[in-house]
């Protein structure tokens, strides 16, 4: 479309004069400015912007305009257009954010609404403590063996120089069944005799598990309990290392404030034997020495009757309660907590003990 | 063992100012398990002070007769004290607590108005006192023991400090002063007196007391005796003597018995004493002979062993030796000619003996841990002399001495080994000096010859004596080392998998718990197994805990459904409870393993064999379930637990020990305790490994369990292990969907149909999903809709709609072929 040929016409150029474009911008940029929400400013997106708008008008009296002032007339527009444009852009853009931030209000939740549709379920401590023990010592080398509950008698007490006439074979102490030569383990040595018969040292292992021994169920003893007992046998071993060993373990047990004290005992399976107390920091009723569990070196004859040579080898075995290492170190003041099943006991411990 | 600090004083030269602490560590760590240290000063707070009767007014009038005393107690008025007894007399010396004081057991004194008077502390008695609850009203002091003002505790004998050790098997000697004070001598590295050194003791005669056959000597290797005649029976034991028991546990019956009592402590020498008027003809010591009968001074009539040890006289036995004597020869009130007997008994025999009879006494404990053979004269002058001056009499200067003892053989000992063994750097020199300390006595160079003191039979071995220098040079001295780091296999596959599963399952919603694996025989019946239910054979404790459940699990459920049912009495009703533990399945054999010995290895067939009668104890998984799986709550209702929770259990638990679903089937199954129609059989690899579902109506009702209640129980040991998992091939292209709703019979399986699916589609197949279930009789009588999601992919290119639509209809063939399934809306 031309209007080369139109004529001039005065009054329609009006249209054109610097003052009016600067007001059609200031009229444009007030009305954006007070739109409230996005559907406000794109309705008055027309009268600004559009063909009837007076940005727009004012482009049209171009033509009218003598040759020599429409490139100026040109550059008016153009910049009041741009002007009109960018208000609009700034104004949809300040009232995007605004709109946004409030659909964030408007959506916001009660996160603390429980949502325990999959209710999660946990391992029993003695498991979990057991396997903690066994991991440190599988860390350190051992491996970690088991046998039968229900085991051989020969496995539970001969083989460990609990001869025919040691009280522990009583049925005070011992259960037997009604099949011959067999007992419940009452510790998980046999574990270790079985080690011993059918590998050649070096021998380094744990044994935990069950063990059974005939005594009524009450707040400080359990008829079925568990052990976790080691063994090492090798050339050179020392009472040394058995301190050494037992440190290390009660120290990633009880923590870097631990340490053993060891007092002598008698057990047959072990010459020397001791019995030793953990120094325990976070005792519930203060720091103290807490017996932990009984150890020694092996005895010649045990290696003996495993058919290991006990003047080229020498060994050294510990042992002690699961439930009673959680007794302590967890607080946990009535053995039959452990036993009864109760789900509220188990379920304060989780997956960790 | 019981005894007190003043009595261990007299043969050890303790340090004076010894504190209870130093006392238990010395005892601590000489081996002995300290079970009480109580020093008695310090059990009666307050003034504990002697006083003197002055007058004693009987008031009336009460239930009981009450005595009004006043009291001279050293002060400048007398002391008015209101007093229960009434066994004592106007200027009798008594034991008096004044206001202020405390008894044991924090029973507080003071000031009080009682029976309408006043009452200014307490006359005592020996069981207030703590001292001993043998004597009937208070203590009444002998004249002239003390002057009225006076502490009182050490005229009581509240001054000592009494020790109570627990002594280990193999140390006998430690069960007296002797042994006791010994020990503390190492520990202070004070001077010692041995109590047998005291006197000298004459030796054996040609000519013998008494007529004595000894028969066995390896019952009995030593039998002294001595005989006085012409003791006063009415003379009382001396007041030190009885503290002394008293302190020990042990009560006063008369001198005699008393002596013998005294010195079993000092010396560790049990001995006997006989009425040698009650004794007719020459003694035999010999073996019972089966079925012998003798009624022990507990009054019990015993049948006797062919093992026990006893001696006899022309009646019969007399006494079960070294144990208990018997009612017919012993000590009476009137008896004034004593045979005093002390022997050396074999330990065994005397373990076995006590064992036998239940008959625990004082003598048998020392014996079992073995009693120095080289006591018996000593022991006996001791109690001639202690007879002979508190209660006159003749001793007859014969003395009967038996004696077979076999001298303790000598130990070859390398010096070098305790160090060896140790880890600390014990010289030959050091390990002498140690060995010699505790009384044996050191020879040679390299080896050492070491013969133990005759009162340490402990002492076989070169470790033994090892033992001995790590325990005197101290067992806290030892250093601290870790034997150098080897290579490990870490856990075993079988071993993990159990951690794997119990942890899947727990984070699945289930609690573990450990239960005890005693069944009772009604638990068969309870779960229904049928009258042929191998299950049913199960290994009988033959002294189990309670009579009521002596058979071991040989499955997890009963033992499960016991603790589920703790759990609800608690008030617990949504449980979801796992166990994994052995189950004890016997053997069909009750043969004898063949008997082993220790002093060699057994041999390969020998093990085997002996292994071949040890049952199989395989590990179970068991899960239990009732109430709800997932709980209401604000988002709408819960669901209840099922069948179906069990069975996924099962899925649960065998991903987690890493079987593919590829080799699992689910089948139906009908298997007590079961619901017969909602009962799962689970394979791997075509074999049954477990099952699960919901129990039968009968079971649940018999163990009184909410409806529904469902278990599952597999044989983690039955799994394979898992292999190498090979990568699988991750396809890029796109996959093709197609649903599929196939009408079927209701008794067809959703897994058959959806096996078929899968044979059918073929390779272009990656997975099925059941999406619906629907059954209703417009589909026709009896049968049931399965809408599948059918998802379709290749490796290597965009599946063609032809192809997908080929693969679709090949799958729904299958079925159709299979199971005459139609494709619904078809």
């Amino acid at each position: 479309m031309s209007y080369r040929n139109d004529p001039y016409d005065p009054k329609q150029a009006a249209l054109l004069d610097p003052a009016a474009l600067e007001a059609a911008v200031d009229a444009a940029r007030q009305a954006f400015d007070a739109a409230s929400d996005l559907d406000e400013l794109a309705a008055l997106k027309s009268a600004h912007l559009g063909d009837r708008g007076p940005v727009s008008l004012a482009r049209r009296e171009i033509g009218s305009l003598p040759p020599a002032a429409k490139s100026d007339a040109g550059k008016r527009v153009n910049l009041a257009r741009q002007s009109v444009q960018g208000a609009y852009d700034s104004r949809q853009a300040e009232l995007e954010i605004e709109r946004a931030a409030r659909v964030l209000v408007e959506e916001r939740v009660d996160v603390t609404l429980p949502w325990n549709r999959r209710p999660r379920g946990a391992r029993h401590p003695l498991t979990t403590l057991m396997e903690h023990m066994g991991d440190l010592f599988a860390g350190m080398g051992y491996d970690i063996v088991e046998g039968p509950e229900l085991e051989l008698e020969w496995a539970n007490f001969d083989a460990l120089n609990i001869g025919p006439d040691n009280a522990v074979r009583g049925s005070m102490d011992t259960f037997y069944v009604d099949l011959p030569g067999l007992v419940m383990r009452t510790h998980t040595s046999p574990g270790q005799v079985r080690t011993m018969l059918t590998r050649q040292p070096p021998i380094y292992v744990v044994s935990p598990g069950r063990a059974y021994r005939s005594d009524e169920l009450d707040a400080t003893h359990s008829p079925v309990f568990h052990q976790i007992e080691g063994l090492v046998v090798d050339e050179g071993i020392t009472m040394a290392h058995l301190r050494g060993t037992l440190d290390h373990f009660a120290k990633a047990m009880f923590g870097p404030d631990a340490r053993t004290r060891w007092r002598p005992h008698y057990f047959p399976f072990t010459e020397p034997s001791a019995e030793f107390d953990v120094w325990f920091a976070q005792h519930r009723d203060g720091p103290r020495w807490v017996e932990w569990g009984g150890c020694g070196m092996v005895n010649p004859k045990v290696l003996v009757a495993a058919g290991i040579d006990p003047e080229r080898y020498s060994g050294f075995a510990f042992g002690m309660g699961v439930e009673r290492t959680l007794m302590f170190r967890n607080g946990v003041s009535d053995m039959r907590d452990m036993v009864e099943g109760d789900v509220r006991f188990t379920t304060n411990f989780g997956m960790a003990v | 063992m019981k005894t007190s600090l003043s009595w261990l004083r007299e043969f050890v030269e303790l340090p004076a100012g010894l504190t209870t602490e130093q006392l238990d560590d010395a005892l601590t760590n000489a081996g002995m398990e300290v079970e009480s240290i109580v020093d008695q000063a310090a059990t009666v707070r307050g003034d504990l002070v002697v006083g003197r009767v002055l007058t004693i007014e009987e008031l009336t009038g009460f239930k009981k007769p009450i005595r009004f005393t006043t009291v001279d107690v050293g002060r400048a008025e007398p002391q008015e004290i209101v007093c229960g007894a009434r066994n004592f007399s106007e200027g009798d010396l008594v034991a008096v607590i004044l206001p202020g004081g405390e008894l044991p057991g924090g029973f507080k004194i003071g000031a009080r108005k009682t029976y309408g008077r006043n009452s200014n502390g307490m006359i005592c008695s020996a069981a207030e006192l703590g001292l001993s609850g043998d004597h009937d009203g208070i203590i009444v002091l002998a004249p002239d023991t003390a002057k009225p003002g006076d502490d009182a505790r050490p005229v009581v004998g509240l001054a000592d400090v009494l020790v109570e050790v627990e002594i280990t098997p193999d140390r006998g000697y430690e069960m007296s002063l002797r042994g006791l004070a010994r020990e503390l001598s190492y520990a202070f590295d004070a001077a010692y007196t041995d109590p047998a050194s005291i006197v000298t003791a004459p030796g054996g005669t040609a000519e013998v007391p008494y007529e004595v056959k000894l028969e066995d000597t390896v019952g009995c290797d030593r039998f002294s005796a001595r005989v006085v005649r012409g003791i006063d029976p009415n003379a009382a034991s001396p007041l030190w003597m009885q503290q002394r028991l008293v302190a020990a546990g042990i009560r006063t019956i008369s001198l005699p018995v008393d002596i013998t009592n005294y010195l079993m402590l000092e010396l560790g020498q049990p001995m006997h004493v006989f009425d040698l008027n009650r004794l007719s003809g020459g003694l035999v010591v010999r073996r019972a002979r089966p079925g012998e009968k003798l009624t022990t001074l507990d009054g019990v009539a015993r049948v006797l062993d062919a093992e026990d040890m006893v001696i006899c006289d022309d009646t019969g036995p007399i006494s079960l030796a070294a144990v208990m004597g018997g009612e017919t020869s012993e000590w009476q009130p009137d008896t004034v000619d004593v045979l005093l007997e002390a022997a050396h008994w074999d330990p065994v025999m005397v373990g076995r003996t006590a064992r036998r009879h239940k008959l625990f006494s004082e003598a048998a404990k020392r014996w079992e841990r073995g009693v120095d053979p080289q006591l018996t004269l000593v022991a006996l002058e001791r109690a001639v002399q202690i007879l002979t001056e508190h209660a006159g009499g003749t001793a007859d200067e014969r003395v009967l001495d038996l004696d077979h003892v076999v001298a303790p053989a000598s130990i070859a000992l390398d010096p070098a080994l305790p160090a060896r063994r140790i880890g600390l750097a014990y010289d030959t020199e050091q390990v002498t000096a140690l060995l010699s300390r505790i009384g044996g006595t050191v020879t040679g160079v390299d080896p050492l010859e070491v013969t133990p003191p005759s009162w340490r039979p402990d002492l076989l071995a070169p470790i033994d004596l090892v033992e001995e220098v790590a325990r005197l040079g101290g067992y806290n001295d030892i250093p601290s080392l870790l034997p150098p780091a080897r290579g490990g296999s870490g856990i075993t596959p079988q071993q993990r998998r159990r951690r794997t599963v119990g942890r899947a399952l727990a984070e699945n919603g289930y609690t573990e718990v450990l239960s005890y694996p005693f069944v009772a025989p009604a638990a068969a019946d309870q779960l229904g197994y049928p009258a042929d239910d191998p299950r049913r054979s199960a290994v009988r404790l033959t002294n189990p805990l309670s009579e009521q459940e002596p058979l071991l699990r040989t499955s997890l459920l009963p033992t499960l459904l016991g603790t589920l049912k703790r759990n609800l009495g608690r008030g617990h009703r949504d449980l979801a409870l796992f166990e994994t533990g052995t189950v004890f399945l016997p053997g069909l054999t009750e043969i004898a393993p063949p008997p082993m010995g220790v002093d060699r290895r057994p041999t390969d067939e020998e093990w085997a064999a002996a292994n071949t009668i040890v049952p199989a104890q395989p590990w179970h998984l068991a899960v239990a379930l009732t109430g709800d799986a997932e709980p209401a709550g604000w988002w709408g209702p819960g669901r209840a637990a099922s069948w179906a929770d069990a069975v996924e259990a099962a899925r649960i638990a065998l991903a987690a020990a890493g079987v593919t679903p590829d080799r699992i089937t689910v089948g139906a199954d009908e298997l007590a305790p079961w619901h017969p129609g909602r009962c799962a059989a689970i394979s791997v690899d075509g074999t049954v490994v477990g099952h699960a579902g919901e129990l039968h109506p009968a079971v649940v009702s018999a163990y009184e369990l909410p409806k529904r209640t469902s278990v599952m129980e597999l044989d983690l040991d039955a799994l394979p292990l898992p292999p190498v998992t090979q990568a699988k091939r991750i396809s890029s292209f796109p996959p093709a969907l197609i649903d599929v709703a196939l009408i079927v019979n209701r008794a067809t399986s959703a897994a058959s149909v959806e096996a078929a699916l899968a044979d059918g589609a073929g390779e272009l197949l990656e997975s099925v999903s059941l999406f619906d279930l629907y059954e209703s009789d417009q589909l026709g009588e009896d049968k049931k809709s399965l809408a599948y999601k059918l998802t379709f992919r290749a490796p290597d290119r965009t599946l063609t709609t032809e192809e997908t639509l080929a693969a679709r209809d090949a799958a729904v063939a299958a079925v159709a072929a299979r199971f005459g399934a139609t494709l619904r809306g078809a």
